[in-house]
């Protein structure tokens, strides 16, 4: 289904893009680059989910947790041991991995709503620990000012940072889906029955990618705290879980791109009609439910079905 | 509240009773959630907001009407507001959608929560309230030589009454036999020539009644914030989900495991109180993965 996606039009609009990514800091104010910086870590995490929900088809309900899993990760690493920076860079997303795969391994034994339940309530733990543990992760004031290499100080360095990670990122993740894992995947979303009498092994399968998602959420929190410098229990809260579930469906499910421009919407739409009124989360919601009667495909997906009215545009999942 | 040792044996039953009591406002919410859970099959996020409203509408009406009157009256008209708010969003908006696919509905009572959180904030404000309980409901009775808060014992009464009210709802009435047979098989049920979306907007309406019952209700014991819908909704979801989705009295258990784990919590660890109840929710369902009673789904 990506096939269609390499060809040479988009890969060189891609490389344009990102070209202009580049020159951005040169002439753009703080706070758009803050902005474009926060959209991009966003988008990682949104990312991160849609590997598990819109290609796996399992309810990742509390994705949140491996986010802020990541970001906890790298701020206790720095400010409690004396370990090299760089190397709490590396360890962070593995321990974000590691909460992915305690959490996968409890959670896949059960389905759907089941699934998501156990989930959201061994997050809560998590929440509840980051928030109440004063001693160890600053309880429900979080950990601020954490130190960061001199080559990350200034937004323009953090942003440049972020968005290498986060292209090498995408990179990876594009090639996870198309590598027969990633079809496997999406075959065992489609028919779970029909891949175990193929000889799929569909648990494992799922929980290696619950694995993979938790280990680039992980990257997206430790990029929180490059951009942010501090962690508060909020990012393991189930609000962000829901929103970045939000993101996707705003984005698009079942494609590949979607959550990237669901965050762009989101965090944007957060940003600007923040600035006129406090009550922008109304204005959220009743966008949100216009996009679920009208728009259920999601802006991407609705897009690509304009563009290429083919098969290949969206990859219907069956009911 | 310094360390478990300087409890005695009846201040423990004491601490038990205060934690049971703040079981029976879970269990009418979480009673609420399970309704709507077994019958239309979609976890409401928004009932964490229609439980705001009730406690926010309770206080309207506490301030307007004033004294015990205002508070007995508040109990009534609070969770017939909520009831008439979700009615209108549910034949306004949410029944033309049951055809969809599920986490479509979870995400529209998601944008119906951040719609409803706002409108809450519009109408009544950020600034904290708080509505006092009536006079023969404050102060404090005296249990095995403890005090033990009146308003508490009055909770103690009225969970059992709710409980055996949806009780009869469910089983001794005609539209509860039916949504109990929607629950189980929705087509079978329309197929027999009733029209099941009605049955679907009934459970849904009872279901936030109890919401906001449980707001009116939960009004004089704490504070009245605009973040209270976020702190019950999680705590409503997992009492469904070990109690088996969509039964009555597994909400009750899941409850009563809830505030009891709670109290314990707050004698032995008071800093990680919160924590209890989440621990005892994961270790139910590890060894009981589909809940404690038996699920409709």
């Amino acid at each position: 289904m990506f096939k269609g996606m390499i060809h040479k039009g988009s890969l060189s609009a891609l490389a344009g893009l990102l070209a202009v990514m580049l020159i951005l800091p040169y002439f753009m104010p703080r706070f758009y680059l803050y902005l474009i910086a926060s959209i991009l870590v966003m988008a990682l995490l949104a990312m991160s989910l849609n590997l598990v929900v819109g290609f796996g088809g399992l309810f990742q309900f509390h994705h949140g947790v491996f986010y802020g899993v990541g970001a906890y990760a790298i701020a206790l690493l720095i400010t409690k041991t004396g370990l090299p920076q760089w190397i709490c860079f590396i360890l962070a997303p593995f321990a974000a991995a590691l909460a992915g795969l305690i959490i996968g391994l409890i959670c896949i034994r059960l389905r759907q709503l089941y699934f998501a339940m156990i989930q959201i309530s061994l997050g809560s733990l998590l929440w509840a620990l980051a928030f109440r543990w004063y001693d160890f992760t600053g309880g429900d004031d979080g950990i601020h000012g954490i130190p960061m290499p001199d080559i990350l100080s200034g937004i323009h360095n953090s942003y440049y940072f972020i968005l290498i990670v986060f292209t090498l990122s995408i990179i990876a993740l594009f090639f996870i889906l198309s590598s027969p894992f990633g079809i496997t995947l999406q075959a065992a979303r489609d028919n779970a029955q029909r891949c175990e009498a193929i000889g799929v092994f569909v648990k494992r399968h799922q929980l290696f990618a619950i694995v993979i998602a938790s280990f680039f959420a992980g990257v997206a929190g430790v990029l929180f705290v490059v951009l942010e410098g501090s962690v508060f229990p909020d990012l393991l809260f189930w609000v962000l879980s829901l929103e970045i579930l939000i993101m996707c469906l705003l984005g698009g499910w079942f494609t590949f791109a979607g959550p990237i421009i669901g965050a762009a919407l989101m965090l944007s739409l957060r940003s600007f009609i923040g600035m006129q009124t406090e009550y922008w989360t109304l204005i959220l919601g009743i966008i949100l439910a216009l996009l679920i009667f009208f728009l259920p495909q999601g802006v991407w997906g609705y897009i690509l079905e304009k563009v290429k009215p083919h098969k290949e545009a969206v990859v219907e999942r069956e009911a | 509240m310094d360390t478990a040792s300087a409890y005695g044996l009846s201040e423990l039953a004491v601490q038990l009773l205060v934690g049971l009591s703040r079981s029976m406002i879970l269990f009418i919410i979480a009673a609420g959630l399970s309704l709507i859970l077994g019958v239309l099959r979609v976890p409401n996020v928004a009932h964490g907001s229609l439980y705001m409203i009730g406690a926010f509408a309770a206080f309207t009406v506490n301030t307007v009407v004033g004294g015990s009157l205002g508070f007995w009256l508040s109990l009534i008209l609070a969770p017939l507001f909520v009831a008439l708010v979700s009615f209108a969003a549910e034949r306004a908006l949410f029944c033309h959608l049951y055809e969809r696919e599920h986490l479509m509905l979870l995400l529209f009572t998601f944008a119906l929560m951040l719609i409803l959180g706002d409108m809450v904030k519009l109408f009544w404000g950020v600034e904290y309230k708080s509505v006092t309980a009536p006079d023969i409901l404050k102060g404090s009775v005296m249990i095995l030589g403890q005090p033990f808060p009146t308003y508490n014992l009055f909770l103690l009464v009225i969970g059992p009454v709710v409980g055996f009210g949806l009780w009869l709802f469910v089983n001794k009435t005609r539209v509860g036999k039916i949504s109990k047979a929607a629950a189980v098989d929705r087509m079978m049920v329309g197929a027999l020539g009733i029209n099941v979306s009605w049955v679907f907007c009934t459970a849904f309406v009872i279901g936030c009644f109890l919401a906001g019952l449980g707001g009116a209700l939960v009004a004089p014991t704490m504070g009245l914030t605009l973040g209270m819908d976020h702190a019950i909704i999680m705590e409503a979801f997992l009492i469904v989900v070990i109690g088996g989705l969509g039964n009555i009295w597994g909400a009750l258990v899941g409850a009563l495991i809830f505030g009891i784990t709670h109290s314990l919590g707050v004698m032995l660890l008071p800093q990680f109180a919160i924590i209890f109840p989440y621990v005892a929710v994961v270790i139910v369902l590890i060894f009981w993965p589909r809940g404690l009673l038996k699920s409709v789904w």
